[in-house]
């Protein structure tokens, strides 16, 4: 199968998409930890609803992933970028699985009913216990920083394609198709 | 495909963009956590405030922190069941955990040392959702915004020489605040009974019960006790109350009527210091009936945040500012409790412990 420029509509759909949810989610989360605005209950409802649709659309994404064609990098990218490349993919990828999982295993240690959008209640993942729902909780606020860095890393990586080697890269993600 | 190299100074400038935009989102991100930027009453401040007051007793909580974790049920009577689609508004019985305790961040505070008692209830519904509400005796707040709120526990802050709040703080504090001559009234007229189970407890915020139909009816909620009150006499064992509801159970369960207090057009439904006028229109509910006590380390509700915005299709929050920041705060010692574990049996200070 030969490797295409640009990387399928679908998978460039999912990543802007969720490009734009993570960073809504993780500015929403952080902020709503401590807000004591008339706005937080509601917030928070969104966030646990948006969480579990995300972890779908990671699901969906990362079979597509294994199954579409994707441009490969460039022939003259050195090799520790190129690893630094392929390392921080795939912790991006563990990240989006692990930061919902660990929310919604939070909500079930703690005996918290999750109601997706007030209307569908979600099994418990774990049973009770406080000292689980605990470990949770950290664990969710330190993956969420962890996220963050390194969504600004590949963001600054994105840019540094598009903007300094001007190799294609960051195209093959906004779709636009060089010319040969 | 090549490109040209840049010349210096044009890569200079684009690593510089590149800089500002990763730098600027990682400055909106600190700013949104609270990180920089200007104070802002925060879930922490609040909880922070609270242990100033109370003191640190590692997972205990952080307000209201003495209590007795209790079990029984709910036997809706369905007569709300025309204003909501809940299943606990629905005739029928649901299981129901929950929780007495006084008005005191230390779990030292002697039981009747507290003007303020507390009924918190944990209903679970059969298809997994849950109504949680935390029930005072006052039926209003003092104030009726988190900053005023703030500023009262403050003012409530124990002056070293009595262990209690200084009256004349207290004092400045309401006359800066005549909003809370509602809650004062009641403070005046307030007479202890005996017993847990002969007090009243209130929802104190309106919250909006959701029909069938969509449409929306904003009620205050109260537990009414079936048995007869008798004034407190203090016997001097500082866990009367749990002593005599522990001692009450063993003759017969403790029974609340659940009270809707149906609010009309004109009402203040997001002012938890302000009261509806008396003639308002009460519907009976249910019956709460509790037969079984334990005590809370160890028990069932130890672990239980009675969160007061966990609640099930049919009933919302109500645009109460206080009630919209009560859940966050109370995440927040939740949080900091089970982060230090369960209190330790050793500690125990509930059973003898002195004034």
């Amino acid at each position: 199968m030969s490797r295409p420029q640009i990387f399928p509509w679908p998978l460039r759909l999912l990543h802007w998409l969720m490009a734009v949810a993570l960073l809504g989610m993780l500015f929403v989360g952080v902020g709503m930890v401590a807000s004591v605005e008339g706005s937080q209950p509601t917030l928070v409802a969104w966030h646990k609803s948006l969480g579990v649709v995300l972890l779908a659309l990671v699901c969906l994404r990362l079979v597509l992933r294994l199954l579409l064609p994707t441009p490969p990098l460039p022939a003259d990218m050195p090799g520790v970028q190129k690893l630094a490349a392929h390392a921080s993919h795939w912790l991006l990828y563990a990240l989006m699985f692990a930061q919902p999982l660990v929310g919604w295993a939070m909500q079930s240690a703690a005996g918290y009913p999750l109601v997706l959008f007030g209307q569908w209640p979600l099994p418990a993942l774990l049973a009770e216990n406080a000292g689980h729902y605990s470990l949770l909780r950290e664990a969710h606020a330190w993956l969420a920083y962890t996220l963050f860095a390194t969504i600004l890393l590949h963001l600054a990586a994105g840019l540094y394609h598009g903007l300094i080697r001007r190799d294609g890269v960051l195209e093959a993600m906004l779709g636009k198709q060089r010319p040969l | 495909m090549k490109h040209s190299p840049l010349p210096a100074s044009s890569q200079l400038l684009r690593f510089g963009v590149i800089g500002v935009v990763v730098t600027g989102l990682a400055a909106g991100f600190a700013w949104t956590a609270g990180w920089v930027g200007p104070q802002r009453l925060s879930a922490q401040a609040f909880v922070d405030r609270f242990e100033e007051n109370g003191g640190v007793h590692p997972g205990y909580r952080r307000a209201h922190a003495k209590g007795l974790c209790v079990s029984g049920w709910f036997e809706s009577s369905g007569a709300a069941a025309g204003l909501s689609t809940a299943e606990v508004f629905q005739p029928g019985r649901l299981p129901v955990l929950a929780r007495l305790s006084i008005g005191s961040g230390s779990p030292h505070t002697p039981d009747i040392a507290s003007p303020v008692r507390s009924l918190a209830l944990l209903i679970e519904q059969s298809n997994g959702e849950q109504w949680r509400t935390a029930m005072n005796t006052p039926p209003v707040l003092p104030v009726g915004t988190p900053e005023a709120f703030f500023e009262q526990v403050g003012a409530m802050r124990p002056d070293p020489a009595t262990g209690k709040p200084d009256p004349a703080t207290m004092q400045a504090f309401f006359a800066k605040h005549p909003e809370s001559a509602s809650f004062l009234r009641w403070a005046a007229s307030n007479q202890p009974s005996s017993s847990f189970a002969t007090t009243r407890y209130h929802g104190i915020h309106a919250f909006n019960l959701i029909a069938a139909d969509g449409s929306i009816q904003p009620v205050r909620w109260a537990l009414q006790p079936l048995a007869e009150a008798e004034p407190l006499q203090p016997d001097g064992d500082p866990n009367q109350l749990q002593q005599e509801f522990s001692a009450r159970l063993a003759q017969q369960p403790a029974r609340w009527q659940l009270l809707l207090t149906l609010a009309e057009p004109d009402d203040p439904v997001a002012d938890s210091s302000q009261a509806w006028p008396a003639e308002r229109a009460q519907l009976e509910a249910g019956v709460v009936v509790i037969e079984r006590a334990e005590a809370q380390l160890g028990g069932a509700c130890q672990d239980v945040n009675f969160d007061p915005l966990v609640l099930p299709s049919g009933i919302q929050a109500s645009a109460d500012p206080i009630l919209r920041a009560r859940s966050s705060a109370y995440a927040e010692s939740f949080r900091r409790r089970t982060r230090e574990g369960a209190p330790q049996a050793a500690a125990q200070p509930e059973q003898g412990a002195k004034p």
